[in-house]
């Protein structure tokens, strides 16, 4: 479901964007290092990342620490632009147990994450149940 | 399993760490007035600044902290160390401080200095016995970035609150910060016109008795 929603959150201003999707199975294996690396490769090299699942929050601050010592160091880069949809819906005690347990043995992979060169993305703006990516 | 943690922990500070200072970090992003903040705590309680303050964004580049900060609500005193913090973004672009009619050479190294800064805040996370997020009331909750700073203390178990700062401008909305954090307290505040300070110090204490 959400993969279809993609196409619609992603508004495809500028000619050339390219949006490189990452399964969760792409990162499940690789240490927390070697997934943000593997994200701001594909920054670097001027695409959008949508990846299926999220990264946790000491990676998501590790990828903003990360991104910080690229800005001084790399001619060009400003940041980045990052956002993660998620399902909102209201759950029940069992639906959440369920969750729990799939999340426990299959990592978080009911929501998404975009991230995108700022260069690119001009912004994000996220309410609970909508995420708009604005191009520059 | 929790509550014996925290059990543990209570009985911990009462016994051992009754007289300490608890380290209370303001993290939020850019502009939101945690320096605004820190520095009406600190004229409250000291009588001094702890940082300058301006509407230009990363303002503060560094990590300054005030300490043997006093605070006193009611018949109880508390003792901070009260730890300001750079304003953590994902992006940082030194062409946006030109448009603030400042030198390419000095945007530059403003940029840098705040790419530092953002390092250096997330570093000290680790070092916080409780957080005060301050987030503008007037902009939209929902950012990633308050998302991953919220997300990283409740891995690394440290109590949060959360500042609906400038209250007093009209396009403020708490109840939209606190729709996006249900399970937090929230508290509406201006730190520039000193608006409801009571409450913030009476839910200060609340947050340092669950450090």
């Amino acid at each position: 479901m959400y993969y279809r929603e993609v196409s619609k959150i992603v508004k495809r201003k500028k000619e050339g964007l390219t949006l490189q999707f990452i399964p969760f199975s792409e990162i499940s294996n690789l240490s927390s290092v070697e997934r943000i690396k593997k994200l701001l490769k594909i920054i670097l090299d001027n695409k959008v990342v949508v990846l299926q699942g999220r990264l946790k929050p000491e990676e998501e601050s590790r990828l903003i620490e990360d991104t910080m010592i690229m800005i001084g160091n790399i001619k060009g880069f400003k940041g980045v632009e990052l956002a993660v949809v998620e399902d909102n819906e209201e759950k029940t005690f069992f639906q959440k147990m369920r969750f729990g347990l799939a999340k426990a043995i299959a990592g978080q992979q009911n929501s998404i994450t975009i991230i995108g060169p700022a260069s690119i993305v001009k912004e994000m703006k996220r309410d609970p149940k909508r995420l708009e990516v604005m191009m520059r | 399993m929790k509550i014996l943690r925290d059990f543990t922990k209570r009985m911990f500070n009462l016994f051992f760490r009754r007289n300490r200072e608890i380290s209370l970090g303001f993290y939020g992003p850019p502009n939101a007035g945690k320096t605004s903040l820190a520095n009406r705590i600190c004229k409250d309680w000291t009588g001094e600044d702890i940082g300058k303050v301006s509407k230009m964004a990363h303002e503060t580049r560094n990590v300054q902290f005030k300490e043997e900060v006093e605070i006193k609500y009611k018949d109880k005193s508390l003792k901070f160390k009260l730890v300001d913090t750079p304003g953590i973004a994902t992006k940082v672009d030194y062409e946006d401080f030109m448009k603030s009619k400042m030198k390419k050479k000095q945007a530059q190294k403003r940029a840098k200095e705040a790419t530092q800064g953002i390092v250096e805040a997330i570093r000290w996370l680790d070092d916080m016995d409780a957080v005060i997020i301050v987030l503008d009331s007037t902009e939209n909750p929902y950012s990633q970035v308050n998302l991953t700073i919220i997300g990283n203390l409740v891995a690394r178990d440290i109590p949060v609150l959360i500042v609906a700062n400038k209250i007093d401008l009209k396009k403020s909305d708490i109840k939209k910060i606190e729709a996006a954090f249900p399970e937090y307290e929230v508290v509406g505040i201006s730190a520039k016109q000193g608006k409801n300070m009571d409450e913030f110090y009476e839910s200060v204490f609340k947050l340092a008795k669950k450090a």
